[in-house]
């Protein structure tokens, strides 16, 4: 047996020290474009991190490869920046995932984890999104302008003024809004057809807190048996109208249009769906 | 007089309905017996109405016109705190003695749970561990002693190394020595490593699960004796994080409560939560009563809210993604910090931590069958897992085999109960222990396995503000740092008996243990010898 070095690190092999990146990096006054084609996922971020204390305030990430965690070693409490980067190419797996109130624009899809357990900041998605987006998703908010995977909205959560909202352009795919402990979700369906349904099932199993507001049809099959589902009150009405509206201004879609669609508000039957189930 | 005292249980027994006679008709009269029976001596009692005070379950009362304490036995949990408490010693509180017909199948405990379930339908509830005869290894490995041919080491005057590094360590180690042997260098790349003063660390406990108190105790003494504290899945409160973030492991579980970057970056290790021995396989639930304001704000979620821990976590469905969540959780510290992964002893344990140090995991936490919780189906904490002993002998052996041993610290957890059991289990391969029992104990808990009520009549395992205060966390980390200065004094004792005077020489060192009383297989998947040979 080969002791140890038959155990190969995928993540750190080869990575390079600072030094020996910084040819993949130009920066001018507060801008920034990395070229991301030969850089390891470490390595993207040991560079983002390198800016953000360059003082530079946006990043243009282009040629990503499907690196992950882009964004997340960005926890600098002192001196505390904020970036807002730019990705051209495909980000790989937990994008944003703990992010810490940056900006991610991805000018095209994006894979799996996009904003695990992410904490505020904002990401934006030209595209589509893999499974467990904004899983245990804390705060910030994200917009997918297109379809999203399966197991989207997991475990989201709220605390008082804090609360995580993700906005998405088509539809979902099952375990859509497990377990939710709170948030915000609108699922717009602006991608089916006249008529068709959406394509997630168990919608909100477990589901304890939080609010879902889908666009489109849904039949009640496709539904956790933790979910009630209500008319949208005037309240509602506006919150799903700012984030609409946002939503279009990103990918310049037609609010009124929007709007117009039938939409449903979701929410848990109970904040304690397992209460019943033990002998004490 | 005793005319008076009949009157007046009669008139309580209508009141309080608690004699089928008196139901109505649709109320279901509970079949089972009282678990603990309560003796108060007559001529000690001294009526200070101190046991009425102390017992969250309302078990004593005083009746002033009579000038009697009286008791409902069938409420009692046998916590023992009225009879600690109690002035004139007055109290006894033991087993229930009236037993069914004695039956080796069917025990007092299996009739027991079947009344109770036919009467609530429910799934039932445990705390603390696994209380089942299964056999505790510890108790058939026996330690060896130096004798004649190699000197014992008096640890009151020679200097005796506890000290421990949790973490990866390198393949191999380049040193470069200056010039006339000064200044010697590292050459090597080193990983980030935890050092802790002695091999033992307190266990994974929640705020939630126990009480602030409780939790600022473990803090406190983890800090003033140099190892760490667990935070559990519960998060860390802000008020702990300046002064304590340093002595914690911080979890990081299904339900990612209160996980944020600072969180994570305080901390001195972070453990990705996976299994816990006490339920493997199942998730946790902190019921909504028990998320009160200053849990609901550490944990992020809504006061009143349940806090539903799903059984796996739903980025994780393969080795694969556990290696994905460690890699964020490095990115997230900036690989600052060693990253664990705590997983319940289970039948391919040896596979699985094997796959757990491959995802790049710095530390492998395994919790056995007899691990601790603050709430689990009594039916899973009895019956699931395995042993800790054979699970760590498993994993270290195989770590081993496969050369890779060093890249991961072992900690383990679940039925540790002396310092014996320490010295052990290191002697079996464990870099160090996790203690939640003991720690528990040490601050009074009896193990009454009633924690998941929320009622810990010792200000532990509670959150109800009159209870908790009982628990002073000054005096309470007092008693938990006097344990480990215990502890870590008997351990050097016996290290210096086997001629060691560092705990490093003692790490997966097999030759130092014999089986007593174990059969052939045992011996072998401990990969100890029998005594005498
Ligand atoms: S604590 Fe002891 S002395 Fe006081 S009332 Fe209870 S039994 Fe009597
Ligand atoms: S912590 Fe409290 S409730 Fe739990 S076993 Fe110990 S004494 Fe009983």
């Amino acid at each position: 047996m080969v002791s140890g070095l038959s155990l190969r690190d995928m993540f750190l092999e080869g990575v390079r020290p600072i030094e020996k990146l910084l040819r993949y990096v130009e920066i001018e006054d507060d801008r920034a474009i990395i070229d991301a084609s030969e850089l390891k996922h470490k390595e993207v971020n040991d560079l983002l991190r390198y800016v953000a204390l360059k003082h530079v305030t946006k990043v243009d990430l282009v040629n990503v490869v499907g690196q992950r965690y882009i964004g997340t070693r960005l926890h600098i409490p002192n001196p505390s920046p904020k970036l807002e980067i730019h990705i051209q190419g495909t980000p790989g797996n937990d994008l944003g995932a703990f992010l810490d109130r940056h900006r991610i624009i991805v000018h095209g899809n994006a894979q799996d984890g996009v904003g695990n357990t992410m904490d505020d900041g904002e990401i934006v998605v030209y595209g589509r999104a893999g499974d467990v987006v904004a899983m245990s998703m804390r705060g910030g908010k994200i917009f997918i302008r297109d379809n999203v995977g399966y197991r989207t909205a997991i475990h989201m959560k709220e605390y008082v003024g804090k609360i995580p909202i993700l906005v998405v352009g088509g539809t979902a795919q099952d375990f859509f809004g497990e377990y939710m402990a709170g948030g915000r979700v609108i699922l717009l369906g602006l991608n089916l057809k006249e008529g068709e349904r959406h394509k997630a099932h168990y919608i909100g199993t477990g589901m304890h807190g939080g609010i879902i507001y889908l666009r489109g049809k849904v039949e009640d099959y496709q539904l956790g048996k933790e979910v009630g589902i209500l008319k949208l009150e005037e309240e509602d009405w506006k919150f799903v109208e700012r984030q609409v509206e946002q939503y279009c201004n990103y990918f310049g879609a037609n609010k009124e249009k929007i709007m117009e669609g039938n939409f449903i508000k979701l929410v848990p039957v109970s904040r304690r769906p397992y209460g019943k189930i033990y002998a004490y | 007089m005793h005319e008076k005292i009949f009157e007046k249980i009669e008139m309580e027994k209508n009141q309080t309905g608690n004699i089928e006679f008196f139901l109505g008709e649709k109320e279901m009269k509970s079949f089972m017996l009282p678990e603990f029976i309560i003796e108060r001596s007559d001529e000690r009692c001294i009526r200070c109405r101190v046991c009425e005070r102390q017992c969250p379950e309302g078990t004593h009362r005083y009746d002033g016109e009579l000038d009697m304490m009286f008791h409902a036995e069938e409420k009692c949990v046998g916590c023992q705190r009225c009879a600690v408490f109690c002035p004139t010693n007055a109290l006894i509180v033991r087993p229930h003695p009236s037993q069914y017909r004695p039956n080796a199948n069917w025990t007092r405990e299996k009739l027991q749970d079947l009344k109770k379930q036919a009467e609530t339908g429910g799934v039932i509830l445990t705390g603390s561990g696994n209380d089942k005869p299964y056999r505790i290894y510890w108790d058939h490995l026996v330690l060896n002693a130096s004798q004649v041919t190699n000197p014992s080491i008096d640890p009151l005057r020679e200097p005796m190394e506890l000290r421990t590094f949790l973490g990866r360590k390198p393949d191999s180690l380049e040193i470069k020595i200056g010039e006339d042997f000064e200044g010697v260098e590292i050459q090597s790349e080193l990983f980030p490593n935890v050092m802790i003063e002695t091999p033992i660390v307190f266990s994974a406990m929640s705020y939630g699960a126990i009480s602030y108190n409780a939790f600022k105790s473990l803090a406190m003494a983890a800090k003033e004796y140099g190892t760490l504290f667990n935070t559990g899945e519960g998060g860390l409160p802000i008020s702990l994080r300046d002064g304590y973030g340093s002595s914690a492991i911080v979890q990081v579980a299904s339900g990612r409560f209160g996980v944020d970057p600072d969180y994570l970056n305080v901390a001195a290790a972070v453990e990705i939560k996976i299994g816990q021995g006490a339920k493997p396989g199942i998730g946790g639930h902190l019921p909504g009563e028990k998320v009160t304001e200053k849990i609901s704000e550490t944990r992020m979620i809504p006061e009143g809210t349940d806090a539903l821990s799903p059984a796996p976590q739903h980025d994780i469905y393969s080795i694969e993604d556990l290696s994905m969540l460690i890699y964020a959780l490095k990115e997230a510290t900036n690989y600052e910090k060693p990253v664990s992964v705590k997983i319940a002893a289970v039948h391919n344990v040896a596979a699985i931590a094997s796959g757990i140090v491959r995802a790049g995991a710095d530390i492998v936490a395994i919790d056995g069958l007899r691990g601790g919780t603050g709430a689990a189906p009594k039916i899973i904490r009895d019956n699931v897992g395995i042993p800790i002993e054979l699970a760590l002998a498993a994993v270290d052996k195989r770590l081993r085999e496969e050369g890779i041993r060093n890249k991961a610290s072992i900690l383990i957890a679940g039925g540790i109960r002396n310092s014996a059991d320490v010295i052990k289990a290191i002697a079996l391969g464990a870099d160090a222990v996790y203690i939640g029992t003991p720690a528990l104990v040490a601050m009074g808990c009896t193990i009454c396995q009633k924690c998941y009520t929320g009622r810990c009549s010792w200000g532990i395992c509670t959150q109800d503000p009159y209870l908790t205060r009982r628990l002073n966390p000054e005096i309470a980390s007092k008693r938990l740092v006097n344990l480990l200065r215990g502890w870590s004094h008997e351990i050097k004792e016996m290290l210096g008996g086997m001629g060691i005077n560092a705990i490093e020489s003692l790490r997966g060192n097999r030759d130092h243990l014999r089986g007593v009383g174990l059969e052939e297989w045992e011996l072998n998947v401990l990969g100890v010898k029998g005594a005498g040979e």
